[in-house]
């Protein structure tokens, strides 16, 4: 019996032989970023890991970039994508430099570019898989936002990505206030870090922090946290399983 | 070979709740300042209202990225229509403008939850309420959002407007005062944020009346 096929549905969700191309999973991809205003600028923190699923593939993967002479951007998600980026704000600040008027792109103009790109891509159903953060000072302003690959985007005195929402936004709404000096603030994102590395398994611990002022970018060099796994609810873990299902 | 699932969705929903009420001089147009995902509150600080024109106040729930990209296509057409028409378009024609334009994207829509408040062509309030896809009327009072099944009720409760239907046609704006009509607004948030997850944090409440535009701030539970 011979059946002949009509041609096959394609819902633009799902793909087929002719558009192969689209966005369907991520890859390699790094876990959370936090960020937070402090008193002179923006602090950005994110580990150096790259996961190949549950595989921690990568581990000198640098999540946290200068964008221009204002910005810093941080991404969470698919690596290579975070690269994409990276190539197109390198256009985009180059056609600012292009101009020679002066004037160059602030931390909200970059923000919004970033917004525009990922809506743009999630409405062609082929989205750049990252949640970015984007941090800069310009003029003494300081500006902190965010942006989801669905194009969902926002500022605030602090944000995060990933299990960074989970896990570091409840520690920062507690402890974080204006002026926090450099170190306060370094050390409340060194507790939201070590919380993350105990709890975030794609985590590693190797991480960078980065410093943004109106006198420029500073990315640390990559160090580890100090961790404790001497509690004693850790110690004979399965001291109170027994008798319960 | 089982047919390929989608693992991602173009929509998220944000939250937040969206009141507007018609006064017979005035209109007050109020959104909570909660953005959530989930079960995150993504931030307590970020406003869903718009001013288009002169007369005319825009509140949107729902999807932020969609309500964001409406609200950038409707001030730039109302940029277009001041350089065509040397003046700011009314209250009922920006009515029609987001109408068309939520209807444009009939087939894959804006996730725009919107009530529209300003003054009409004669000084009165004016409130207009739509669906995601575009079609609206012309009322008293409106809600929309994640509250508005809580506010709603309470709304036809307290301001119940006469049927359109009657005839001689009866006023659908309110009788109240302007600072009835806000203390009504408040009340309305505060219980609001009492049982529905999504709204809280704080109330931006707009005032549109002869004299003018204002702003107020309320503040509202924060769990």
């Amino acid at each position: 019996l011979q059946v002949m096929d009509s041609a096959p549905v394609e819902n633009s969700l799902m793909s087929s032989e002719s558009d192969i191309q689209r966005t369907q999973y991520p890859y390699v991809t790094g876990t959370s970023v936090v960020g937070i205003k402090y008193k002179d600028g923006i602090l950005l923190a994110a580990d150096m890991g790259g996961s190949y699923g549950s595989t921690i593939r990568y581990k000198s993967v640098e999540r946290l970039k200068p964008v221009g002479k204002h910005s810093l951007l941080g991404a969470s998600g698919e690596i290579s994508d975070f690269q994409e980026i990276m190539k197109y704000l390198d256009e985009l600040i180059l056609y600012d430099n292009m101009w020679d008027d002066g004037n160059s792109f602030g931390p909200k103009e970059v923000h919004n570019y970033l917004t525009r790109v990922m809506y743009n891509r999630r409405n062609k159903f082929n989205p750049l898989w990252n949640s970015l953060v984007l941090g800069g000072v310009k003029n003494g302003q300081k500006y902190l936002g965010s942006v989801s690959m669905i194009g969902v985007h926002y500022e605030d005195n602090h944000v995060a990505t990933g299990f960074g929402n989970h896990l570091a936004r409840p520690i920062l709404r507690d402890e974080w206030h204006e002026n926090l000096s450099y170190e306060e603030g370094v050390k409340l994102l060194e507790k939201c870090m070590r919380v993350l590395l105990y709890r975030d398994r794609s985590a590693v611990n190797k991480l960078q922090i980065a410093k943004i002022t109106e006198e420029g970018v500073t990315i640390s060099q990559p160090y580890s946290l100090k961790t404790f796994w001497n509690f004693s609810a850790f110690q004979n873990p399965t001291v109170g399983a027994e008798g319960s299902w | 070979m089982t047919k390929q699932q989608a693992n991602w969705s173009p929509y998220d929903n944000n939250g937040g709740t969206c009141v507007a009420v018609a006064g017979a001089d005035y209109c007050v147009i109020a959104a909570d300042t909660r953005m959530s995902t989930g079960y995150n509150i993504l931030t307590r600080d970020y406003s869903k209202i718009i001013k288009l024109a002169d007369k005319c106040v825009m509140a949107s729930s729902g999807f932020q990225a969609d309500v964001r990209a409406l609200q950038k296509v409707l001030a730039s057409r109302h940029l277009i229509y001041q350089h065509q028409h040397n003046k700011q378009m009314s209250c009922p024609a920006m009515g029609q403008l987001l109408s068309n334009t939520l209807y444009y994207k009939r087939f894959f829509p804006y996730y725009s939850f919107n009530v529209l408040g300003g003054l009409d062509n004669e000084g009165k309030g004016c409130v207009f309420t739509y669906d995601a896809v575009g079609s609206y009327e012309r009322v008293g009072y409106s809600s929309q959002g994640s509250g508005s099944t809580l506010i709603m009720p309470f709304l036809d409760n307290q301001l119940k407007s006469p049927s359109p239907l009657l005839l001689p046609a009866k006023d659908a704006v309110t009788p109240l005062s302007e600072s009835e009509a806000i203390d009504l607004v408040k009340t309305c948030f505060a219980s609001a944020t009492e049982r529905d997850i999504y709204t809280g944090d704080k109330l931006e409440i707009v005032v549109l009346n002869a004299g003018g535009i204002r702003r107020e701030e309320m503040d509202l539970r924060k769990d």
